[in-house]
């Protein structure tokens, strides 16, 4: 059994896009880790020949008609965003480096 | 009049009818009641006066010049701040959000004003409905009208605590592991979670997709099934929506009210309801069931074995899902935006740096957690592992809906604990939802109505639960338990709620 400590809390908060305090990553550390302890025991519960169980209530085919339907109001959605330009987002830039 | 307030949706919608009281004085008297407690209960995190008023003058308008009306139309009702408002700000509980108006309804918010219910405000909530106390919002917390020093239970606090403090007769949850059935057992109120699909969630801010499902918040049973009634229904825009007609829940309320129980198979879960719940939880649970037994149920012991890892596998499964369905929560397209102190601004440091200033402790554990379920090499072992644990769930479901027309627990453990007792342990926080999970793992519909007063004088709920698509049964055995309860009492047990100060 895997362990969360300091360096995997400051990995997977890279991986979910989420800035750390130092303090937040020593707490997340000890709290986690009594988590996943806890959540752990699923593993010794369902035998190899148990199937998942994605949705509670499988529906399949879902389909409607093809018809146009009303959009959102361009302008009521950018009203909301932090920055928009010329009708559209406006966004940082996308890449890290000089292009 | 009497005091508007204190009457339940039903009484209104009949006297609104009737032409007795105009759906102003209604939304007036809860506005009223509002601005004279909620600055100690803290349920609303916006109130819509203005909004209210006007759909409230509109239907007594429509009502004078003699237009159909929908029955509820002129009752005001609550939104818990999860769901989507067009023109009215929705944050989720969160700073993320903050001031963010959305553009569009959600359906069941298009449903509540179809049906020309004056919407009163926006309730508090946990952070994304992430929490069992409604302390993780980002706003403060909601009190509980029963003792301002206890939690109203979460994630739906404000909406358990605005309709037992007579501030909204009617109020929208939304439940992914109890955020309905445990607010209402703790504030001595009715909450159902209905079944998987039956009231559509476009228009809710997810947090697991495969569970969330919202549903009514209210006094009474009938109340609820009127509610249901407006909201329930297939809907083209969730394809998970359930798209069989749905028969009225509000008329199975009124024909369980005469408190006929005989012949019922009422199925105890020997798994919910021993070691770790509160002696006065047991004890209120036992008179509600000798009460079925007395109306002519039959009881019977069923095993749920699986039951045991369903707190595990809902602690995999829901950050799982939560840590997906929060990345839009990326700074670009609404919300908070925030710039690092240093360095580089480009769009990924945004996205960190905005999500580490917006999201409370609380989403960050979640959505690490979720991080690590589904990071490589630990996908089989356990987001793998809680789905198998899901089905194993279904199955005992199955088994003792053999065997049982119903099933019934104690909603939570324990009753409203004091604020900050659980803040600095997630674990024991999460326990709260020891009983309320396995319905949400499984998609059955599950209510919970007071069972009576614990030993320390709070409230304790009894959760009834049915087979999936037979919510009509809940209401049915609900109300006709609520009824036998109340002639016990001899009232309601919000009655026994001591009186709150009022604000001049």
């Amino acid at each position: 059994m895997s362990t969360i400590d300091s360096a995997e809390v400051v990995r997977l908060a890279g991986l979910a896009r989420i800035d750390l305090t130092e303090d937040e990553v020593t707490r997340l550390a000890g709290e986690l880790d009594v988590i996943v302890q806890a959540v752990a025991t699923v593993s010794e519960v369902a035998g190899p020949g148990v199937p998942a169980t994605s949705h509670p209530i499988p529906l399949t085919n879902v389909f409607r008609d093809d018809v146009p339907g009303e959009t959102l109001d361009r302008d009521e959605v950018l009203s909301q965003a932090p920055e928009a330009e010329d009708g559209k987002f406006a966004v940082p830039q996308i890449l890290g480096e000089d292009a | 009049m009497s005091d508007l307030t204190r009457l339940t949706a039903a009484e209104l919608a009949a006297a609104l009818t009737a032409g007795e009281i105009s759906s102003v004085e209604v939304t007036q008297a809860h506005l009223d009641r509002i601005a004279a407690v909620d600055g100690d209960v803290h349920a609303f995190l916006n109130v819509d006066a203005e909004g209210a008023l006007g759909e409230a003058a509109a239907v007594d308008a429509a009502r004078a010049a003699g237009e159909e009306l929908h029955p509820l139309a002129g009752v005001p009702v609550a939104v818990k701040d999860v769901v989507v408002t067009k023109g009215q700000v929705t944050t989720a509980g969160s700073k993320i959000l903050e001031g963010w108006v959305p553009p569009y309804d959600a359906t069941l918010v298009t449903r509540l004003r179809q049906a020309r219910m004056p919407i009163l405000g926006k309730t508090n909530m946990d952070e994304f409905a992430m929490g069992s106390s409604t302390e993780h919002s980002a706003y403060g917390p909601t009190r509980n009208p029963w003792d301002l020093d206890r939690i109203p239970g979460g994630s739906g606090g404000g909406s358990a605590a605005a309709v037992a403090a007579y501030e909204a007769p009617l109020a929208i949850g939304t439940d992914t592991g109890g955020s309905i059935r445990q607010p209402a057992a703790v504030t001595g109120t009715v909450g159902v979670k209905p079944t998987y699909g039956s009231v559509s969630r476009y228009g809710l801010i997810a947090l697991a997709s495969s569970l969330d499902q919202a549903g009514p918040c209210t006094r009474t049973v009938l109340d609820a099934g009127l509610l249901h009634d407006v909201i329930g229904g297939h809907d083209p825009r969730d394809s998970t929506s359930l798209p069989e007609p749905a028969p009225s829940y509000a008329d199975a309320a009124r024909q369980g009210a005469a408190g006929d129980l005989q012949g019922l198979r009422v199925g105890v879960v020997n798994e919910l309801g021993g070691e770790g719940y509160d002696p006065g939880v047991r004890d209120a649970f036992q008179k509600a069931l000798d009460t079925m037994v007395a109306a002519g149920a039959d009881v019977v012991e069923v095993s749920c074995p699986s039951f045991s890892a369903a707190l595990a596998a809902y602690y995999l499964i829901l950050p799982s899902e939560a840590s997906s369905n929060l990345a839009k929560f990326d700074g670009m397209r609404y919300g908070l935006r925030v710039e690092p102190s240093e360095g580089p601004v480009t769009a990924e440091r945004v996205m960190a740096a905005t999500r580490g200033a917006g999201f409370g402790d609380e989403v960050k554990r979640r959505i690490i957690l979720g991080t690590y379920a589904l990071s490589a090499g630990y996908y089989d072992a356990y987001y793998g592992s809680a789905q198998k644990v899901r089905t194993l769930i279904q199955r005992d479901f199955a088994a003792a809906f053999e065997q049982a027309d119903v099933l019934v627990s104690p909603t939570t453990p324990t009753t409203a604990f004091p604020l900050g007792s659980k803040l600095e342990d997630p674990l024991a926080m999460y326990l709260n939802d020891v009983a309320t999970i396995p319905a949400n793992l499984a998609g059955v519909p599950g209510l919970s109505l007071p069972s009576g007063l614990s030993d320390d004088g709070l409230p304790a709920g009894i959760q009834i639960l049915a087979p999936a698509r037979q919510d009509a049964r809940l209401y049915a055995v609900g109300a006709a338990l609520e009824a036998l309860l109340l002639q016990q009492w001899g009232g309601p047990l919000l009655a026994h709620a001591p009186e709150l100060a009022v604000a001049r």
